[in-house]
């Protein structure tokens, strides 16, 4: 009797707690946040990719060597303390180490802006092809069926023949083909969200179709769209890296990850650290952009409460 | 609710069809030509200010086409939809853009009907910031606060997100939504039909005590005819997209001219186990044909307990009986 009694209180307690606290209404975003927090591997993943962003942007101001200084008296020297050649230097005899942190700008950068290229178009391609559906979808939907035919490799090329070897060119280059996917996935959500009893409702009350593109499709499009685009993020890194090996992406003296270990590659034997030390940056940043972006789908999944 | 004018309806349905171009399915060319599912074929009714207008029938007869049709969800092949006197269906997007606010729905699926992304005010708010623009932001939130508690929220469940509210409460909010621009007319496309029992009863009663308030005119659809009967002033039988019967509920529910009426009505359960055990349910046979091809005559002729040779024959149309009842039964 008495247990039941304390029991009561307890809850009456709690109740009227949770009835003045709870004004403010947790959004799915909310939710979405305190599930990711709880996914070690994701969070170690994002302090990781933090660590390295502030390392390469500033790193390179901070240590005393340059990325373009050929030092000709300290040709392939392997890791050492002495001189900040933490990294040893390449077969010029520049330091490894600003080079790798100097190429890892031109690598984040290749990824964020190819990504970002990716959102913006993928998503309004795909949203406005599925909202309006129809001949229109079909137009654009071929045009990115088209697009996906070109071979990509023969593409850049062409571009890098043409117009010459620039940095744009290949953000260009990645660009056109990172949106495609994406708007594929876009288009295919927003023919499910499009039938959805609240997207009905908006056009009952009369909203403007635009309104209801940005008001209520493309939110609910924003929880594949990020997992989507942590996933895009490796897949332009590593497309650089491969544009580059080619010969294709970044000049020298300007470096990038892909362009280290396409060099390191040539003296694998002799000097396996010129290899190995950009393959370990390059796989690090590529696994845990892929732990943040299977977080990011497990946490933006509703259905898991 | 006495007070309406009788003499002038607030919108006319004349004759409104909703046909679909349909491909049969299957391995099929482009070229095949396309099969026409006539979802409703040529339904008319008048509805007065302040009225209530019940719809009913099984699923698939085109009672939700019909109330998307009347406010252009789909649109309408042919017909004529009359609004204060005006032929919607004749007029540009922009007199729909003004209708609207005059016309407003409630959904058969109370969370899906609400953007998951978007808070109760924003929800309830939405059709004053489409159709009232010159409003300030605390104009608009004062009258979703007033909104809200008229429908029976509290004011501090302004900034939570439709997840976290119950079937009954999220239907509260897609009425507040409906109610919010003062509408003349609400259709109510099944919106109870998800709840339970009790909740039913409570979201019908609301609806009632707010119609009375507003002086609104509602289109209520169900295929609950319990609640239709609660709810309505005349009733709309329909079956495979055409108009049974149409009368006063009480002639309806009294003296049903109609034989597909009648069977909807025997199956009503009667809250009385004596007189439930001994009533006879007029079962229908078979099933509800398709519509892609539908029988000759009156469509209702191939399930009908009483059809003759002449009913394969003749198309029937809606004709008086009384001053009560229309009915489109060849034999009433």
């Amino acid at each position: 009797m008495q247990f039941t009694k304390a029991k009561k209180q307890a809850l009456a307690e709690s109740l009227a707690n949770a009835a003045d606290a709870r004004t403010q209404g947790r959004s799915p975003w909310a939710d979405a946040r305190r599930r990711f927090l709880k996914n070690r591997a994701a969070v170690a993943s994002v302090v990781i990719l933090l660590l390295l962003a502030i390392l390469v942007v500033a790193g390179p101001w901070v240590l005393p060597n340059d990325f373009d200084y050929t030092d000709t008296s300290n040709m392939g020297i392997a890791p050492t303390l002495e001189g900040w050649h933490l990294f040893g230097t390449d077969d010029n005899g520049r330091d490894l180490l600003v080079r790798t942190l100097v190429g890892g700008r031109v690598t984040f950068m290749v990824g964020l802006l190819g990504t970002l290229v990716s959102v913006v178009i993928g998503v309004t391609w795909g949203a406005v092809a599925g909202f309006f559906g129809g001949r229109i979808d079909g137009l654009m939907m071929r045009f990115v069926d088209v697009m996906y035919a070109l071979p990509f490799m023969l593409f850049a090329i062409l571009l890098m023949t043409f117009f010459g070897r620039s940095l744009t060119l290949m953000f260009v280059a990645l660009g056109a083909i990172s949106w495609l996917d994406m708007a594929r996935i876009v288009r295919g959500q927003t023919l499910a969200l499009k039938s959805k009893e609240f997207v009905e409702a908006a056009h009952a009350i009369g909203v403007s179709r635009r309104a209801i593109i940005f008001r209520h499709i493309v939110p609910n499009l924003l929880g594949i769209v990020v997992v989507y685009a942590t996933v895009t993020i490796p897949g332009v890194i590593l497309t650089e890296s491969v544009l580059s090996f080619l010969g294709l992406g970044v000049q020298d003296p300007m470096t990038s990850w892909g362009v280290l270990v396409q060099d390191g590659s040539r003296q694998m034997d002799t000097a396996p650290w010129m290899l190995l030390i950009p393959a370990a940056f390059l796989s690090v940043t590529m696994y845990c952009a892929n732990f943040v972006g299977d977080g990011l789908r497990d946490a933006l999944d509703p259905k898991d409460r | 609710m006495a007070e309406f004018d009788k003499t002038q309806p607030i919108l006319s349905v004349r004759d409104i069809k909703v046909h679909f171009q349909v491909s049969g399915g299957g391995a099929e060319w482009p070229w095949t030509p396309k099969k026409t599912l006539k979802a409703v074929d040529g339904v008319s009714f008048d509805l007065f200010a302040g009225e209530t207008l019940g719809v009913v029938g099984e699923s698939g007869c085109g009672k939700s086409t019909l109330s998307r049709a009347i406010i252009n969800l789909v649109p309408a092949t042919a017909g004529e939809i009359v609004w204060m006197g005006k032929d919607l269906l004749k007029g540009s997007a922009r007199d729909w853009h003004a209708v609207r606010r005059d016309i407003q729905m409630i959904f058969q699926d109370p969370l899906a009907s609400l953007n998951p992304r978007m808070t109760i005010a924003q929800i309830i708010a939405e059709p004053l910031k489409t159709h009232r623009p010159e409003l300030s932001d605390e104009q608009v939130m004062e009258r979703v606060r007033k909104m809200m508690t008229r429908v029976g929220l509290t004011e501090q469940q302004i900034n939570r997100y439709p997840h976290e509210f119950s079937g009954g409460q999220c239907q509260r909010i897609g009425i507040a939504r409906a109610l919010i621009l003062e509408p003349k007319l609400v259709i109510c496309d099944e919106p109870v039909s998800a709840l339970d029992v009790s909740i039913q009863a409570q979201i019908i009663n609301l609806l009632k005590e707010l119609q009375r308030e507003m002086g609104l005119a509602l289109i209520f659809i169900a295929h609950d005819l319990a609640v239709v009967k609660h709810i309505s002033d005349r009733i709309l039988v329909m079956y495979l997209g055409r108009e049974m019967e149409l009368a006063r509920k009480s002639a309806l529910y009294d003296r049903p001219s109609h034989p597909y009426t009648r069977a909807l009505l025997s199956a009503i359960p009667v809250p009385d186990p004596a007189r439930e055990r001994n009533k006879t349910i007029e079962l229908l046979g078979g099933d509800l044909p398709s519509p892609l091809n539908p029988p000759s005559g009156c469509v209702f002729r191939t399930r009908c307990p009483k059809a003759e040779a002449r009913c394969a024959q003749e198309k029937p149309r809606l004709r008086e009986l009384d001053a009560e009842t229309q009915s489109s039964c060849l034999l009433a």
